[in-house]
């Protein structure tokens, strides 16, 4: 897990030269913060401060927008985050029980990162995949039609891939 | 003078070639399906393993390709084999394990595999398939069906059983109006050729040169542009599909999304082309007026008359959205769409902003949707490299361009002021309207923002006329809507159907209706903004005033069967517990009102509810309702309130009896052991987690009511039916 936030990377740093050749530089921002996300897994103070810096926005807009949005996480998350869909046809097909089985097994509450900075539990607001529910993501991959049964097997699948 | 005719038709001619020299014509198409729910049901390894026996093969006339999602949601991955001199087959649920099988028997020795096909229903191989036009729209009540009808005559003319599969068809899409009513249409495949017939000596005609002589009776082919013919020619066969009109997905499933050249082949572009040739914006509104398009997001407003107000307004700058922000959980009708068919919106966008008179176009769409992020970045790369974005778009005087923002995870930036401050990159927080969006909007601008479906609407209404599209539907809701399927029921996926069918033919001839065992209770429509409609009203027709009428709306297209193991209580909860961690916390009703509502709920459904909460519920409800700031606090309450009025006898239950009908809300069942029944094996006593079970064995057990936590753990291992739930 990374402890120390390094500098913003180069390739976020022309992305933001590049929105400020554009009017309504300003505008960019939401966009600014999914990339920092994407490449350091959360919005961490400093980063976001550097955004702030760079791009001309107050401080307090930033963590403004970055608090506002579900979407922006502001600690770092687990190597395997483990998303439960709770939209509603998910929901009609057991996906409050799928949920608590996570729990269970991993021994953590939604939003938290297991010791061993291996998991993170997670809950998304419908992917669209209705069809196949209930559906779980583990990072990218998504799993259909889960049961409560295999939760156990999904999390030893993942803690085998890690040895 | 606009030259744009001349671009449009160097655009295609140049598509075109490209496909013919391609040989795809000639050659075996194996098509997988590439949206993220195909992916989801391991499209992506079937794809893969195809390419790998395609290499090996060494064959040169087999082509792989990916397209969009069909809607056929539950059976997916799909696979489709198209062989040149056969009947277009389609396979489902494909795991790696059946690709061999596939390849092997039906690719490269032409025996397709019929015990994997779709639906399973080709028994028999036939020679040819007959869709015949089965719509009310074509066909008056005393009129023999076109199936019966085609059924008879090719017994009477001793056509051998098994050379012709009949399909009722849905509406083929666009009949020339001479012909309506004394003529019906039959696509017979695999010549992909359409005939219409007046009569029974035709049809007799048709059948013998066809069924028996195997050549085409050119006489009777119709030249009518049939808008869903190629949609049909691959999937008519379908039950699931043939059922349904097909306008604003008619490609999704069928072309490449990724391919300008198969949107452009299958009349992409050729829309724009027409109207910048004309350029006439006021041709365009008047169309949009005429043709009677209302908003396809959930409020119904009416299209046209939204882009009149901007367009009258008098700014030079303006703006056009396309609200992707599909955030109702059970919906993903726009995830399809983009992912299917990602240039019928960049082309539905132009038209809109050139009808306005805007330059710049935003598509904001959630973040949780990478692959249609993809394809839209994509296709507007391919789209600016084509001039159809950009400056000069097609040779003509109008530049215009798109690009793409994303939401970052707040169902409140599905309303439009939230979703224009979002776009500005700020907090998306609504404000009190007026001024409207087309008075003052992005940046204060005036801005046309529609939903994904409502823009794909609009190049098929302005290539094929206002009046052809306002003859479908009813008389106040014009078009098709397309719904996402879900919960229980057997085909979820997406449908799309005239405005006008009823519920029981959308859940009943397309979904194949419930699980065996199970009934039907409520259908939910419109989310979380929306109500529960019980079953009781289930011929209510789909569209804006009849779902209003029964205390629901049309929404944005979820739609939700509900069964009897369903508790509406808890339902009501679910969807106030999302309302009401997505309300920004602006204004005082929306904020406290709904957590104030879902305590309530909260006690009702862990049997601490009184009576006078029910009426506490209306009463808060319906406050809420009148004095929230935006759509998301004035709808919120209404699943609790149709709940409410439709299932007040499930609340009273909850209340008086303490007790869950549908034994959803654990803490009001109650699990005992059924001392005649128990033989004392121990089994839930060891499975307990709590450890609340005693007895010895080989005698009856018993369970400590104080203890157990309601988990159900006993009831679901007991093999001799030996504990009872109530």
């Amino acid at each position: 897990m990374e402890t120390k936030t390094q500098s913003l990377n180069q390739a976020i740093l022309d992305f933001i030269d590049l929105c400020k050749t554009k009017p309504h530089a300003d505008s960019y921002l939401i966009a600014v913060l999914h990339k920092v996300q994407q490449t350091y897994g959360y919005l961490s103070e400093e980063h976001m401060y550097e955004v702030a810096q760079r791009l001309q926005v107050p401080t307090s807009v930033v963590s403004g927008v970055a608090t506002f949005y579900h979407f922006f996480r502001l600690q770092p998350r687990g190597k395997y985050a483990i998303s439960v869909c709770l939209g509603t046809a998910c929901f009609v097909k057991g996906a409050d029980k799928i949920l608590d089985a996570f729990r269970t097994e991993l021994g953590i509450e939604l939003g938290e990162t297991s010791s061993d900075g291996l998991f993170s539990l997670e809950v998304s607001r419908c992917l669209g995949v209705c069809a196949l529910a209930p559906v779980v993501t583990i990072n990218d991959t998504v799993y259909s039609n889960v049961t409560v049964k295999q939760v156990p097997q999904l999390i030893d699948q993942v803690r085998h891939a890690e040895g | 003078m606009q030259q744009t005719f001349e671009f449009y038709d160097a655009l295609y001619t140049t598509m075109l070639e490209q496909y013919l020299q391609s040989g795809m014509k000639q050659k075996t198409v194996i098509q997988v399906g590439s949206a993220t729910c195909e992916l989801a049901a391991g499209a992506a390894s079937v794809r893969d393993e195809f390419a790998k026996l395609i290499a090996a093969s060494g064959r040169d006339d087999i082509i792989l390709k990916q397209t969009g999602c069909t809607g056929r949601c539950a059976r997916e991955p799909i696979v489709g084999v198209f062989r040149p001199d056969q009947i277009p087959i389609k396979y489902e649920q494909v795991t790696i394990d059946k690709v061999q099988k596939i390849f092997q028997e039906h690719v490269i020795a032409g025996r397709p595999v019929t015990s994997l096909v779709l639906d399973k229903k080709t028994d028999i191989l036939y020679s040819y398939v007959a869709t015949v036009c089965s719509s009310s729209r074509c066909r008056s009540e005393e009129m023999e069906a076109s199936e019966d009808l085609l059924r008879r005559r090719l017994q009477a003319l001793q056509v051998p059983a098994g050379t012709v599969r009949i399909f009722p068809g849905g509406c083929l899409g666009l009949c020339e109006d001479e012909k309506k009513g004394s003529h019906r249409t039959m696509m017979v495949l695999p010549d992909k050729v359409i005939y219409a017939f007046a009569d029974e000596s035709q049809l007799d005609e048709i059948i013998d040169a066809h069924f028996i002589h195997g050549r085409v009776l050119k006489k009777y082919l119709t030249h009518t542009n049939f808008i869903t013919e190629q949609f049909f020619s691959l999937y008519g066969d379908v039950a699931f599909f043939n059922k349904q009109t097909r306008l604003t997905l008619r490609n999704s499933g069928l072309i490449d999304p990724e391919s300008l050249g198969d949107y452009v082949r299958n009349k992409g572009y050729e829309a724009l082309a027409k109207i910048l040739q004309r350029n006439e914006p006021a041709y365009v509104l008047e169309q949009l007026a005429r043709s009677g398009l209302r908003g396809r997001g959930g409020g119904g407003y009416p299209t046209g008359l939204k882009w009149q107000f901007a367009a009258d307004n008098p700014d030079p700058v303006k703006y056009v959205i396309c609200n992707a922000d599909e955030g109702d959980p059970g919906a993903f009708m726009d995830r399809s769409a983009l992912e299917g068919d990602p240039f019928i919106i960049l082309e539905g966008m132009t038209l809109g902003a050139f009808a306005v008179g805007a330059q710049q176009g935003y598509i904001y769409v959630r973040a949780e949707y990478p692959l249609a992020i993809e394809r839209l970045e994509k296709a507007i790369a391919v789209a600016r490299e084509h001039q159809l974005l950009g400056a000069n778009i097609m040779n003509s005087d109008f530049s215009f361009d798109i690009e793409i923002r994303l939401g970052a995870g707040a169902f409140v930036c599905g309303e439009e002021t939230a979703l224009m401050y979002s776009v500005e990159g700020k907090r998306g927080q609504p404000r009190i309207r007026p001024p409207f969006p087309t008075e003052s909007g992005l940046w204060g601008h005036p801005t046309v923002i529609n939903n994904v479906e409502t823009w794909a609407n609009v190049p098929t209404i302005l290539l094929y006329g206002a009046d052809w599209f306002a003859n479908i539907g009813t008389v106040k809701s014009k078009g098709t809507k397309v719904f996402a399927l879900a919960g229980k029921v057997i085909n979820t996926g997406l449908v799309e159907v005239p405005m006008g069918t009823a519920l029981r033919d959308i859940i009943y001839d397309i979904g194949g209706g419930l699980p065996p065992g199970r009934t039907l209770k409520a259908v939910q429509t419109g989310g979380p903004s929306g109500g529960c409609i019980p079953a009781s009203a289930i011929d209510t027709q789909v569209d804006y005033d009849s779902l209003a009428a029964v205390g629901s709306i049309m929404g944005s297209g979820g739609m939700i069967i509900l069964d009897d193991n369903d508790c509406m209580v808890a339902t009501a909860k679910f969807f106030l517990e999302f309302t009401q961690s997505e309300s920004c916390g602006k204004c005082v009703p929306c904020r406290e009102g709904t957590l104030r509502m879902l305590e309530i709920l909260e006690r009702i459904t862990t049997g601490h509810g009184t009576e006078e909460d029910l009426t506490k519920l209306e009463r808060l409800g319906d406050l809420v309702k009148k004095t929230s700031l935006c759509g998301l606090g004035q709808t919120a309450p209404n699943p609790v309130l149709s709940a409410l009025k439709n299932f007040r006898e499930e609340f009273e239950i909850h209340v008086r009896e303490k007790r869950c009908p549908a034994h959803k809300c654990s803490q009001l069942i109650r699990y005992e052991v059924r001392t005649d029944k128990c033989v004392g094996c121990t089994l839930c006593a060891r499975r307990c987690p709590v450890g609340c079970i005693s007895g010895s064995p080989k005698k009856p057990h018993t369970i400590h009511q104080a203890e157990c936590i309601k988990c159900g753990e006993c009831w679901s291992a007991c093999k001799f039916d030996a504990i009872s739930r109530d």
